[in-house]
């Protein structure tokens, strides 16, 4: 179940997107998501189209395999769409029972769509294009101006980075857990819903405690290796930027404005 | 003074109930003076509770003696100012591979030390090349440590910890949780470490066939030192061992067996080959006189 779940893995292959440095991506994934919601007529959206799309096939990321993950997440999707479809009022288009549609309903459960499935593809394009590794060190380097207001922004990345290295450890302990739990009689599949949480529970205690004793060791051992923060540290693999990434951010920027213009512009 | 020496260390757990009100004290470390000289292979020798991990952590400065003092490189591991730069001359590996390793690619776990001691980034690859190399895992560099096995994942630690260039590494019981593959090419990192690096090893374990190639062997029992000496002289009371809760390898238990039945070997072999050999050599002369 967890594992179908591509949003936030990384994909393995070459390409220029791959290369470029995480802090590019950053960036542009920030700038894409303001340019969706900065259109407000249907213009703007194709050339957004026209960008990811250039974009994904720059990053030799099969497009399949970018939708697969994004199945779980349809559901939450139906449900912004129902409830902007019903719930806008306006010119009513049909109606029936108490339920209205309406044409602004309409226009903005569409529009609604269309942004989130952008916006979605747009930033899954980055994590499958981006070691976690990387990830958090580009976020770390771009965050550090924030330093000043006294954010820890080193401590942050170090969170992030070592929940990603434990995520499958456990998961592993998880299985087994289950299946020890399985072996001594515990049914995790019948009943309803409430049963169902109740019956996580003697899952989760276990979980929990080892989660706990493994934070304990992995602080111990970080400490022995003189582990002490973000002041003083050297990088063994620091970011720097190429002419490439200086390019990516050349046409970051003309995207943003061209796209801006065209929906402005155009009607 | 040699490389780590403690005088008279006492350490106690204090247990607590709810409100804070001391409950009862645990001794885990009892008056334990010791000296370990440079370049030596020392294993600390002991059954569950006898304080050996207690005493271990002292060495990296991870515990703070209650009572008496600790040595590490001459400096005393109470002085706050000195906490890091113990920990750089000795390095400490775990038991539980899994929760050691912090990197997602092995060789940025390895990079780890080296990165937060404020190494130059040129020499932190270089650092990482040979200590990667020495314990024999340079092709396993870009793998992720969760695709290593148990063995593959602690030899990854011990070089974590070798690219820091201590003087001393302290191993809490390495082997504990691999399978006999495993814990034999971990044994042999850590002998080729004593040899070629000529670093201090200090061995905690309670697996006996580990501690035959010990330069000086340290057996612990309820926080003290019951026993110390080579591993020949440690070996030979086989019926002190006994007390303290130990076994002795196999072989050494059948010579003594076979002594006690009357057959005169001598004390404390150690190997299969030095059993076989003595054998021979008996029945020889045996021969002989008949």
């Amino acid at each position: 179940m967890l594992r179908d779940i591509t949003l936030g893995q990384y994909y393995q292959t070459e390409s220029v997107i791959h290369r470029l440095d995480p802090r590019v991506k950053l960036a542009g994934t920030v700038i894409f998501i303001i340019s969706l919601f900065c259109f407000d007529k249907g213009w703007g959206y194709i050339g957004a189209a026209i960008f990811l799309a250039i974009v994904i096939k720059l990053s030799k990321v099969p497009f399949k395999f970018m939708i697969k993950g994004m199945r779980s997440i349809m559901f939450i999707l139906m449900i912004t769409v129902v409830f902007n479809l019903f719930l806008t009022p306006g010119e009513v288009v049909v109606s029936f029972w108490k339920l209205q549609i309406t044409k602004e309903g309409i226009r903005i459960a569409a529009f609604m769509v269309i942004r989130l499935a952008m916006l979605l593809i747009g930033s899954s394009v980055m994590t499958l294009t981006t070691t976690p590794n990387n990830l958090t060190d580009g976020m770390e380097k771009a965050m550090r101006p924030l330093k000043v207001l006294r954010l820890p922004v080193h401590e942050i990345a170090m969170m992030m980075s070592i929940a990603l290295r434990f995520i499958p450890i456990l998961m592993e302990e998880t299985d087994k857990i289950m299946k020890a739990q399985l072996a001594r009689g515990a049914d995790f599949e019948s009943g309803n819903i409430f049963k169902k949480a109740k019956a996580m529970v003697p899952l989760l205690v276990p979980l929990f405690i080892s989660a706990f004793r493994r934070a304990n060791d992995l602080a111990m051992a970080m400490e022995a290796r003189c582990y002490r923060g973000g002041n003083g540290r050297t990088k063994m693999k620091p970011l720097v930027y190429k002419k490439r990434d200086a390019i990516a951010y050349l046409v970051l920027f003309a995207y943003l404005a061209g796209s801006i213009a065209v929906d402005k512009l155009l009607w | 003074m040699g490389i780590i020496k403690t005088d008279k260390l006492v350490f106690e757990y204090i247990r607590r109930d709810e409100d804070g009100n001391v409950e009862g004290i645990n001794r885990a470390v009892d008056e334990v003076t010791l000296d370990i000289k440079q370049g030596d292979f020392i294993a600390v020798l002991g059954h569950n509770g006898s304080g050996k991990s207690t005493l271990a952590k002292h060495m990296n400065a991870i515990l703070c003696p209650t009572e008496g003092t600790i040595w590490v490189d001459g400096r005393d591991t109470r002085e706050e100012d000195e906490v890091w730069n113990i920990r750089q001359t000795a390095g400490m590996v775990f038991q539980n591979p899994d929760n050691q390793i912090i990197g997602q690619v092995v060789e940025e776990d390895v990079g780890f030390g080296p990165e937060n001691m404020g190494v130059p980034t040129k020499e932190i690859w270089e650092r990482v090349e040979e200590s990667l190399k020495a314990v024999g895992m340079y092709e396993f560099r870009k793998y992720s440590p969760n695709k290593l096995s148990g063995g593959q994942k602690q030899r990854v630690s011990i070089a974590g910890v070798l690219a820091m260039h201590p003087k001393c590494i302290v191993l809490d019981e390495p082997t504990a949780m691999l399978d006999p593959n495993g814990r034999k090419d971990v044994i042999r990192a850590i002998r080729a470490l004593n040899d070629v690096e000529n670093v201090t090893v200090i061995l905690i374990t309670h697996y006996m066939e580990e501690i035959i190639h010990a330069d000086k062997v340290f057996v612990m029992d309820e926080g003290k030192i019951a026993m110390q000496g080579t591993p020949k002289e440690i070996f030979s009371q086989v019926e002190a061992l006994k007390a303290l809760r130990l076994d002795v390898p196999q072989v050494t238990l059948l010579a003594y067996e076979l002594q006690k039945k009357g057959i005169a070997l001598p004390d404390s072999i150690l190997s299969i080959e030095e059993f076989t050999k003595e054998v021979m050599h008996y029945y020889e002369q045996k021969g002989r006189k008949a």
